[in-house]
C-alpha cells in the first residue's frame, strides 16, 4: 500500500501536430484535493496537455491513469462523465438566458420524458450549488449577461460541481476578475480543495499561484521540466524552470533622464465614469495608473486618445492646448495607445502582421495615397527584428500568433509613429513571463530616448517596479499620487481603494 | 503542386469552376465559343460586374447595398430627364454619376451617423429611392433621350469591334483593383471591415470610409444604369429590380466574406462571369427561365460550400 494513487496520473505523454511534436515526454499527476498549478510560457503546452486530458486530441504516445486506472477519453463529454471539467477563460455563459437556465444547458430537467421542464426543480437546485460555493447573492432568475464576469464564474463553478466534478480545470481564471471577485474566487477554491475537489490552475500571476496552489509542474517548448512543491520553492525558481535561463532581475535596470512635462491633462471629464482628472507626464517619465477594475482607467484614457468625448477639460502637449475629436487627431500629435483589449481593440486579427503594423503608419508608408511596397516592407521588417516578434515574416496572420508576440506586434504598430507620448493599457495582460520582460525592455528604451509612458495596470507588481510615478484611481476620481520610493502594496492598496485622499 | 493547390484554392478555385462551366456548353452548344455570343455575353455582364465591384467594397467593410437596382432606376430616370432637357449628353452623364455619388453618401451617411445597420438601412433606401423613381416617371418610361452619337456610344457603341460597355467595365476593374490592393483607402477598406474598432484607435476614420464606399457604389450603380438606358434608349421605372442579388452573388461566389475584411475585387469579376455565363449558356441550351433560376441558386450554394471547405 503505502501510496496513495493520485486521482490523474499522466506518463511519457506524447502529441504532435502536422510533424510538430508540442508535447515531449511530458508527465504529470495531480492528487485528490489539491491544488496544481501548471505553469509555462506560451507555447509551452499547457493547453495541448489539458486537451490531450480532456479527449480533445489525442494521445501519440503515453499513459493516462484516472484513479489508478488507465483510460482513455475520445470526446470532451466522456472526461465530464469521469468528473473532469474545463473552465475556460472565454467563460461558457450565455448572456440572455438566466442563471439557472445556463446551469442547466444541456441537462434540463424536466417532468418523466414529457420535455416540459422543470422550472421549479431547477431554480432550487441552483440556489443549493451556489450555496455550496458560499454564493448566496445570486438569483437563479438573473439574466446571467447582466451579472459581472465573477458572478458568471461562478455559475461555471456551480454548473461544474452540479455534475459531480472531480477535477476542475481553470484555464487564467483570474484575468477578467476585480481583486474582490479574485478574494472570494480564492475562497471558493479553498473550500472545494476541503470537499475533496481537485484543481489544475493554470494562470502567469506567481503572486497568485504562491498563494493559493499546493504544487507546480512547470513545462517549456512542450517537455516536462519538474514538479516542486510550493512551499519548497521560490519564484526565481521558478522562472528559471521555465524559461531555461536566469531572467535576471524581474524588472529590468532603468536609465534614463527624467525631463520637462510634455503632456497634461486638466480637469478632465465625462459624466457618468469619470471626473476632476488632472496629471501630467513628463519626458522619459513612466507614469502608473493604478486602480480596481471598474476604476475608470481605461475610460479616461479612451477619452483621452479621442475614442470616447469628453464633456469638459483639457489637454496640453508641450505646453500648448490642442484638441484630440478622434484617435487620428492624437496618432497626428504623436500620441499612441495600445489598447487593454488587444484582440477586440489593438488588432485586425484576419490580417498580416505587415498589414497591422501598416496600420497606423499609412501616411508613412505612401506617396500621395499609394502604398509604397518597399517602404512598407522595410518599415515592417525593422519593427519585427527590434521587437523581436518570433514570427515566420511579415505575412504571417496574426491570429496564429502568441499572446506575448501580438503584443509585440500591436506595440510595433504604434512604435513606427515614434510616438512622444505612449499609453499602454494592461500591456502584459496575458503574456508570458520571458515577453513580459522584453516589453519592460522596449518601454526602458522609449523612455531613455524622452519618449512620455502613461501605463495602465492592474498587476501591483508590475505597478511598483515599473513606474515612476504612481496615480492611484477610485471610482472615477484620483486618489492619490505616489513617488517610486514612497510606493508600497499597502498605501497603493488603501489608495484604489478609495481609503485615503493624499 | 497539391499542397499549392489547397493553399490556394480559395484563390483560384472560382476561375476553375469558371472554366469548368465554360468547357461543358462549349461541347454542349456549338454557338457558344462564337465571337458574338462572347461579346454579347460581355455586354451583359458588365452592367452586374459594375454594380458587384462597388458591393464588393461595401461587403469588404462588413457592409451590404440592397438599394442599388432601385438607386439605378432614380439615377436612371433623373439622367434621362436630363437628356429629355436638352442638356448636353455627356454633362448630363456627369451630373447623373454625381447624382448617384450622392445617392450613396446619403447610403453611407444614415448607416454611420445614423448608426443603422447596413442591412435595414438599405433595404429602406431601396424601397424610397424605387418609390421616388416611381413619382419622378409617373410610373411610365421615359423615351426619346437622345440621338447623340456620344450617348447611344455609351450603351450600344464598339471600340476595335469590342462593345463600349465591356471596354468601360474593365478599365473601371483595373482602377479599382489598383485602388484596393496599392492604396490607403483600399487598406483602410479591409482594416475597418476587419475590425472596426481597432481600427479606428489606429487613427482610421471609419465613419468616413464607409461613407465613401457606399457613394462609390452608388455611381457604379447609375453608370451600369445609363448603359441600360443607352442601350434601351429610354429610362424604365422598374430598371434594375433584384439587381442587387446578382450583384451580391458575384461577390460571394468569387469568394469574398461577408463578415467582412477578407476578398479580392478579381474574384468578383470571375463571380460576375460565372453568373453571365449560365444564364447565357442555359438560354442558348434553350432551358426555361424557371430552371435557370434553380441552376443559379445551386451555382452559388455551391460556390459558398467549396469556399468554407478550403479553410
Amino acid at each position: 500500500m503505502g501510496k496513495i494513487t493520485p486521482f490523474i496520473e499522466m506518463t511519457n505523454i506524447d502529441k504532435s501536430f502536422s510533424g510538430n511534436q508540442v508535447l515531449k515526454q511530458v508527465h504529470f499527476a495531480v492528487e485528490h484535493g489539491e491544488i496544481h498549478a501548471l505553469m509555462g510560457e506560451n507555447g509551452a503546452g499547457k493547453s495541448t496537455l489539458v486537451k490531450v486530458l480532456t479527449g480533445i486530441h489525442q494521445k501519440d504516445a503515453g499513459v493516462v491513469k484516472v484513479n489508478g486506472k488507465e483510460t482513455t477519453f475520445t470526446n470532451p463529454k466522456e472526461a465530464e462523465e469521469k468528473g473532469i471539467i474545463v473552465i475556460h477563460q472565454e467563460l461558457n455563459i450565455i448572456p440572455h438566458l438566466t442563471v439557472s437556465q445556463n446551469m442547466f444547458l444541456g441537462k434540463e430537467l424536466t417532468y418523466g420524458k414529457t420535455g416540459i421542464m422543470n422550472m421549479v426543480a431547477m431554480k432550487k437546485q441552483t440556489i443549493e450549488s451556489l450555496k455550496r460555493l458560499g454564493v448566496t447573492n445570486i438569483h437563479p432568475d438573473e439574466t446571467a449577461g447582466n451579472l459581472s464576469v465573477g458572478k458568471q464564474q461562478m455559475i461555471e463553478i456551480a454548473r461544474a460541481l452540479a455534475t459531480n466534478a472531480e477535477l476542475i480545470v481553470m484555464d487564467e481564471p483570474t484575468a477578467a476578475l476585480t481583486d474582490r471577485e479574485i478574494e472570494s474566487l480564492f475562497k471558493v477554491v479553498d473550500s472545494l480543495k476541503k470537499q475533496g475537489v481537485s484543481i489544475i490552475y493554470i494562470s502567469h500571476r506567481m503572486e497568485e499561484i504562491f498563494k493559493i496552489c499546493d504544487r507546480i509542474t512547470i513545462l517549456r517548448d512542450g517537455q516536462y521540466i519538474g514538479t516542486e512543491n510550493i512551499a519548497d520553492t521560490s519564484f526565481e525558481a521558478i522562472v528559471k524552470m521555465m524559461v531555461g535561463r536566469e531572467l535576471g532581475q524581474r524588472f529590468p535596470e532603468r536609465q534614463h533622464q527624467i525631463g520637462e512635462v510634455i503632456f497634461e491633462v486638466e480637469n478632465l471629464e465625462r459624466k457618468g465614469l469619470f471626473k476632476n482628472i488632472s496629471f501630467d507626464v513628463k519626458e522619459g517619465e513612466v507614469l502608473g495608473v493604478a486602480g480596481l477594475m471598474g476604476a475608470g482607467r481605461s475610460e479616461v484614457m479612451e477619452v483621452i486618445f479621442g475614442f470616447h468625448r469628453k464633456d469638459s477639460g483639457t489637454i496640453k502637449l508641450n505646453g500648448e492646448n490642442v484638441s484630440i475629436k478622434h484617435p487620428r487627431d492624437a496618432v497626428k500629435m504623436g500620441i499612441g495607445f495600445i489598447t487593454e483589449d488587444r484582440k477586440a481593440k489593438g488588432l485586425v486579427l484576419e490580417a498580416s502582421i505587415r498589414e497591422n503594423i501598416a496600420l497606423t503608419n499609412l501616411k508613412t508608408v505612401s506617396n500621395n495615397g499609394v502604398i509604397s511596397n518597399s517602404k512598407e516592407n522595410k518599415m515592417v521588417m525593422d519593427l519585427i527584428e527590434r521587437l523581436q516578434v518570433r514570427a515566420t515574416g511579415g505575412e504571417q496572420d496574426v491570429k496564429s500568433l502568441s499572446g506575448g508576440n501580438q503584443q509585440k506586434v500591436v506595440i510595433a504598430k504604434w512604435l513606427g509613429i515614434e510616438p512622444k507620448v505612449l499609453i499602454l493599457d494592461e500591456p502584459t495582460r496575458g503574456v508570458d513571463i520571458g515577453a513580459k520582460k522584453e516589453i519592460y525592455t522596449i518601454m526602458n528604451e522609449l523612455t531613455k530616448n524622452g519618449v512620455g509612458i502613461i501605463m495602465v495596470s492592474s498587476e501591483l507588481p508590475e505597478v511598483l517596479g515599473v513606474s515612476d510615478r504612481i496615480m492611484v484611481m477610485h471610482e472615477g476620481e484620483i486618489t492619490a499620487f505616489l513617488n517610486r520610493d514612497e510606493a508600497n502594496q499597502e498605501n497603493v492598496m488603501t489608495a484604489a481603494t478609495g481609503g485615503s485622499k493624499s | 503542386m497539391k499542397q499549392f493547390l489547397t493553399r490556394n484554392m480559395a484563390k483560384i478555385g472560382p476561375l476553375i469552376g469558371l472554366i469548368v462551366i465554360m468547357v461543358i456548353l462549349g461541347v454542349l452548344s456549338d454557338n457558344f465559343f462564337t465571337l458574338s455570343n462572347i461579346f454579347n455575353l460581355l455586354r451583359q455582364v458588365s452592367v452586374n460586374a459594375l454594380i458587384a465591384f462597388g458591393m464588393t467594397f461595401v461587403i469588404l467593410t462588413a457592409g451590404i447595398d440592397l438599394s442599388v437596382g432601385s438607386l439605378l432606376a432614380l439615377g436612371s430616370a433623373l439622367t434621362a430627364g436630363l437628356l429629355t432637357s436638352g442638356m448636353d449628353p455627356l454633362l448630363a452623364v456627369f451630373i447623373g454619376l454625381l447624382i448617384g455619388l450622392a445617392l450613396g453618401a446619403i447610403n453611407g451617411i444614415i448607416i454611420t451617423k445614423g448608426k443603422v445597420a447596413p442591412f435595414i438601412a438599405t433595404l429602406a433606401t431601396m424601397t424610397i429611392f424605387r418609390g421616388v423613381t416611381l413619382v419622378y416617371t409617373d410610373g411610365k418610361p421615359i423615351t426619346g433621350l437622345s440621338d447623340s452619337f456620344t450617348f447611344e456610344m455609351i450603351g450600344k457603341g464598339y471600340v476595335f469591334g469590342i462593345p463600349f460597355p465591356v471596354i468601360l467595365m474593365l478599365i473601371i476593374f483595373v482602377i479599382l483593383f489598383f485602388i484596393l490592393r496599392n492604396t490607403v483607402f483600399g487598406r483602410q477598406v479591409y482594416a475597418v471591415g476587419g475590425n472596426e474598432e481597432a481600427s479606428t484607435l489606429s487613427g482610421i476614420k471609419a465613419d468616413r470610409v464607409k461613407i465613401w464606399v457606399y457613394s462609390l457604389t452608388g455611381m457604379l450603380s447609375v453608370l451600369a444604369g445609363i448603359i441600360i438606358t443607352s442601350r434601351l434608349n429610354s429610362a424604365q421605372p422598374t430598371a434594375g429590380s433584384m439587381y442587387e442579388l446578382d450583384a451580391i452573388a458575384a461577390v460571394v461566389i468569387g469568394g469574398t466574406s461577408l463578415a467582412g475584411g477578407r476578398g479580392r475585387i478579381v474574384g468578383t469579376l470571375i463571380g460576375a462571369l460565372i453568373i453571365g455565363v449560365i444564364d447565357n449558356g442555359l438560354n442558348l441550351l434553350n432551358v426555361s427561365s424557371f430552371y435557370q433560376q434553380i441552376v443559379k441558386g445551386g451555382v452559388i450554394l455551391l460556390a459558398v460550400m467549396l469556399d468554407r471547405r478550403s479553410k
